[in-house]
């Protein structure tokens, strides 16, 4: 008997008795939609921190130079001061690097606060988040304009008085008016020409990524984000991801000639990349990755166990049958095959619904939450074959009691 | 006529609690092709058993059993199984079709175990149950079935295979008089074909379609009666009314 009979055989059977094969798959139905769900949002999660998150924070094959960590969970009030007394980064310092770097990168350097805009009516929109960058800074982030244009290295080594919007700033400011060439007064003082505005960006944790302002570095907006000649962060992007480790290298080198380091004395910066920012995302996955296959396990051992004791239900009420399948000439084997795809067309069966509904939870969890729920084809697979895998498992049993059955005693039964 | 069944000092015991049940105690026994044997025995003479190991359900304790020409008392359980496939064809008193399949899938289903293609398998089962005279009830499962269009349903599948030999137990313990008769008229064509028959039964009136009565007592051939008569209460024709 070939396996696609089996199937078929298995198919009719299960239909013949569709309540009870219908709690016997739906253990397998929920292990099986636990893992699709679960791995879902877990990769959903993992691509939102590291497109969207680790992107806009640290950049995708960027290395952030900073005096002190942008982000840190250190509470050692020693340890600030002695972050607080580090020697600042200057437009030098970016300068240098870019001289000094034997890889091919763009380098920009950004200082950012928080001010007021005012447009020429008098129009205030506060807790604009406002940055003085060079040029690159926007190819480093992946940053364009939805109109207008982004300013240039000759604006930017002038110190031009033109400025980039978010979106929701230029729409704060000017509803629906058109901004380009329009005015805003920074910090209520300095004006500014508008240039361009920024596409949409969306927010992160809540935070809008669409209400800031961007200016070149020399202009007057450095007034309102550092001293003179001071920046926050130096960015360098390199082109190959291969590369970012020995450039991350050669910067960690030139700052320490920069700064008269001594080979005992340890770095008075920080150099951050993307995957620092992503650790503490990995470590949370880690625990998720090993709590959840622990409970889809649970889900399926006693989805097995109820398969298991409906396959054995299913042998004894048909041991006359079975007595008759050997009388008309099928093998111990072809029974033992029987019980066994039967079995495992009734989990693999829960495992489809299972992975359909995972995927519709899945779906659910996208619509309410920022998170993508993304799924890789292979967990299908995996679920479809872990499935049909508890099947046969659970079969083992209930088929090697069926194809031990003598013949004579099995046609006997009631 | 060639010999389809040849036993030699055929023994069957098996342990019951601290006992030992000598089921058959030697049985010589010589069936040729075409022949239409009536097993016949009270209960407990070892009819059954006999019937067993002749459908090669079982093995014997000791003894020899050619079928066919080809010795089976020692064989393994896929080779029985192949014979049972290829040689046997059993009809039981309760019919034993699968109830959920319908007629044409019950008639195919040792064509399945013979491995034969979908299409072929399909082909073969439509035939034979016309020839049974259930054309006209392929798609029925044996619930829409009266008693003796099951029966017929289980002789199309005794011998979808051409098997050596058709093996009925009781084959009408279930039906009434009628029916049974119907049913013997049957079996009688089937002889006619050249089919070899050996129906196990209690009942003398089925008996006597046999052209051979064999009559078990304690484990042992008591009395082997070879008539002409049987002959003459089956009259030829109408077999598959």
């Amino acid at each position: 008997m070939s396996i696609l009979d089996g199937i078929r055989l298995a198919l009719r059977q299960i239909w013949a008795q569709k309540l009870k094969s219908f709690f016997g798959l739906i253990g397998v139905l929920i292990g099986s939609m636990f893992l699709i769900t679960v791995v879902s949002v877990v990769e959903g999660m993992n691509r939102y921190m590291e497109e969207d998150f680790a992107r806009t924070i640290y950049g995708l094959n960027t290395i952030t130079l900073r005096r002190m960590p942008s982000v840190s969970f250190e509470n050692d009030p020693d340890l600030w001061r002695s972050w607080q007394s580090r020697p600042r980064l200057r437009h030098e310092d970016a300068e240098a690097i870019d001289d000094r770097l034997s890889i091919p990168a763009l380098i920009a350097v950004e200082s950012s606060n928080g001010s007021t805009l005012q447009n020429a009516e008098g129009l205030k929109v506060g807790n604009v988040w406002i940055s003085a960058v060079t040029p690159n800074f926007f190819r480093i982030r992946n940053y364009d304009v939805a109109r207008g244009r982004l300013f240039g290295p000759a604006e930017s080594r002038v110190g031009a008085r033109v400025i980039v919007l978010g979106h929701e700033t230029a729409e704060k400011l000017f509803g629906s008016r058109d901004p380009i060439g329009r005015t805003v007064r920074v910090g209520g003082r300095e004006p500014f020409r508008v240039i361009g505005v920024l596409e949409k960006q969306g927010n992160l944790f809540g935070f809008s990524l669409d209400n800031r302002a961007v200016a070149p570095a020399r202009s007057a907006m450095s007034r309102f984000v550092n001293p003179p000649g001071v920046v926050d962060e130096i960015l360098i992007r390199t082109d190959d991801s291969k590369l970012l480790d020995e450039a991350a290298l050669q910067v960690e080198a030139v700052m320490r000639t920069r700064h008269g380091l001594r080979p005992s004395e340890p770095n008075d910066f920080v150099i951050q990349t993307a995957e620092d920012s992503m650790s503490f995302w990995t470590r949370i996955r880690t625990i998720l990755l090993i709590a959840f296959p622990f409970l889809v396990g649970i889900a399926l051992v006693v989805g097995g166990m109820v398969i298991m004791n409906i396959m054995l239900v299913s042998v004894t009420e048909r041991t006359r049958e079975i007595g008759v399948r050997l009388a008309i000439g099928a093998r111990k084997r072809d029974i033992l095959m029987q019980v066994l795809v039967e079995s495992a067309t009734l989990s693999g069966l829960g495992a489809m619904l299972g992975i359909v509904v995972g995927i519709l939870l899945a779906k659910v969890v996208e619509a309410v939450s920022p998170l993508p729920a993304t799924l890789a084809p292979v967990w299908i697979v995996v679920a479809a074959g872990v499935g049909i895998g508890v099947g046969v498992i659970a079969g083992l049993y209930p088929a090697s009691r069926a194809a031990s059955l003598d013949p004579v005693v099995a046609l006997r039964a009631e | 006529m060639s010999e389809i069944i040849r036993t030699e000092g055929l023994r069957k015991e098996y342990e019951l609690g601290a006992e030992t049940v000598r089921a058959l105690r030697g049985v010589d026994l010589v069936i040729e092709r075409n022949e239409y044997v009536a097993i016949m025995g009270p209960s407990g003479s070892g009819k059954s058993t006999l019937m067993n190991l002749i459908g090669c359900l079982d093995t014997p304790t000791s003894g020899e059993y050619w079928l066919n020409g080809q010795p089976v008392a020692k064989r393994t359980d896929d080779e029985l199984a192949r014979i049972r496939n290829r040689e046997i064809g059993f009809v039981f008193q309760t019919f034993n079709l699968l109830p959920r399949a319908t007629s044409l899938h019950n008639v195919e289903l040792p064509l399945i175990y013979a491995g034969l293609p979908t299409k072929e398998r399909r082909g073969r089962a439509v035939a034979m149950l016309g020839k049974v005279g259930l054309g006209d009830r392929m798609d029925h499962s044996p619930a829409q079935l009266s008693g003796g269009q099951r029966q017929r349903v289980a002789i199309a599948r005794a011998l979808i295979n051409h098997p050596a030999i058709l093996l009925a137990d009781e084959p009408t313990g279930n039906l009434d008089s009628t029916t049974s008769e119907d049913i013997m008229r049957l079996f009688d064509a089937l002889h006619r074909d050249g089919q070899t028959i050996i129906v196990v039964t209690h009942e003398p009136d089925i008996a006597r379609h046999a052209r051979r009565e064999i009559t078990l007592r304690d484990g042992v051939i008591s009395a082997d009666v070879r008539s002409e008569r049987a002959s003459a209460t089956a009259p030829a024709g109408a077999a598959t009314g």
